[in-house]
């Protein structure tokens, strides 16, 4: 069975959603530790939502310099999937590991509701169980969440796929070009506004569309296995 | 001690929606000739010894500053 790593910041929100989603996506969650450096064997990272160190400075900022993320970001040059939501987005862009970074809501309120987005690429680790043009509903909640990045680096990411989902019906922060979720040149890492790890269930998501970041990791991962 | 003071700006091109709020706010005050507010952060690093400069920008452009979306200048005051 592949082994899901959560990372657990001070003042993440998620962690406890985001492991429960891989657990029913049939993972087997290890629960990380932001000041422990061993990510324990694991196949694959999530950085959850929250606050991570009280998102003081910048969000993301501090947590980038985290032990946890100093391994988490060699095993992601190296290959190994990882998926930031909303603060992990955040800490992903604070990291370099993806271009751009994440502001203050253009509107300045923090936005809950349920968001509809449009997947526009499959190819990545995480989203692979999506059909391009796909559009699905999962919870966004954020008060930064507004995706900025020069013309030039919009511009390659237009032409390198690596825009993965778009806000429809709807920006909820004012991102550029509706941005709601970019991937790394090689598609092992992913960041995303909304939650998918919130859209698991019935009983408390809006949808079942969450499941599809995590059931298409588990399909690369055992790929992956099976190549070896 | 010594002191080096860090001011963070968003880069020119950065919509600053905080700057905004407070320059819409300003008519209420009476105040209708500003063209535009922009809000950045100021950040004072007392050195224990002498000022060092070197680190200073390391601390900056690591850490103080997202070079991505924002600038920032550097300079040694005199601690109060």
């Amino acid at each position: 069975m592949s082994k899901i790593g959560v990372v657990t910041f001070p003042g993440s929100l998620d962690d406890g959603d985001a492991a429960r989603a891989a657990r029913i996506s049939g993972a087997e969650v290890v629960r990380l530790w932001h000041a422990d450096p061993d990510l324990h064997g694991v196949d694959a990272v999530v950085l959850p939502g929250g606050f991570s160190y009280g998102d003081y400075l910048r969000c993301g900022a501090i947590a980038r310099f985290a032990p946890v993320m100093e391994t988490i970001a060699d095993a992601a040059r190296g290959g190994m999937p990882v998926l930031g939501i909303c603060n992990g987005f955040q800490i992903l862009c604070e990291a370099h590991l993806l271009p751009g970074a994440l502001t203050r809501n253009q509107h300045l309120h923090f936005r809950n509701r349920d968001q509809w987005l449009r997947m526009e690429n499959s190819s990545t680790a995480w989203t692979s169980h999506f059909t391009e043009g796909q559009e699905i509903l999962i919870p966004v909640k954020n008060g930064e969440g507004c995706y900025v990045a020069d013309q030039r680096t919009l511009d390659e990411l237009e032409a390198g796929g690596q825009i993965v989902a778009r806000y429809i019906r709807g920006n909820p922060n004012g991102s550029v070009r509706d941005i709601a979720a970019i991937r790394n040149e090689a598609g092992n890492v992913l960041g995303i506004m909304p939650h998918p790890e919130h859209a698991v269930e019935a009983l408390t998501g809006p949808s079942l569309d969450g499941l599809g970041f995590f059931s298409s990791v588990l399909k690369h991962l055992a790929d992956a296995k099976a190549a070896a | 001690m010594a002191r080096v003071v860090v001011d963070v700006m968003l880069k020119p091109e950065i919509l600053d929606p905080q700057g905004q709020a407070v320059a819409n706010a300003l008519p209420r005050l009476g105040v209708n000739d500003v063209a535009s507010v922009r809000i950045g952060r100021r950040v004072e690093i007392d050195f224990a010894g002498d000022a060092d400069l070197e680190r200073a920008r390391e601390i900056a452009d690591k850490l103080l500053a997202n070079p991505v979306i924002e600038d920032y200048e550097i300079r040694v005051v005199e601690a109060a």
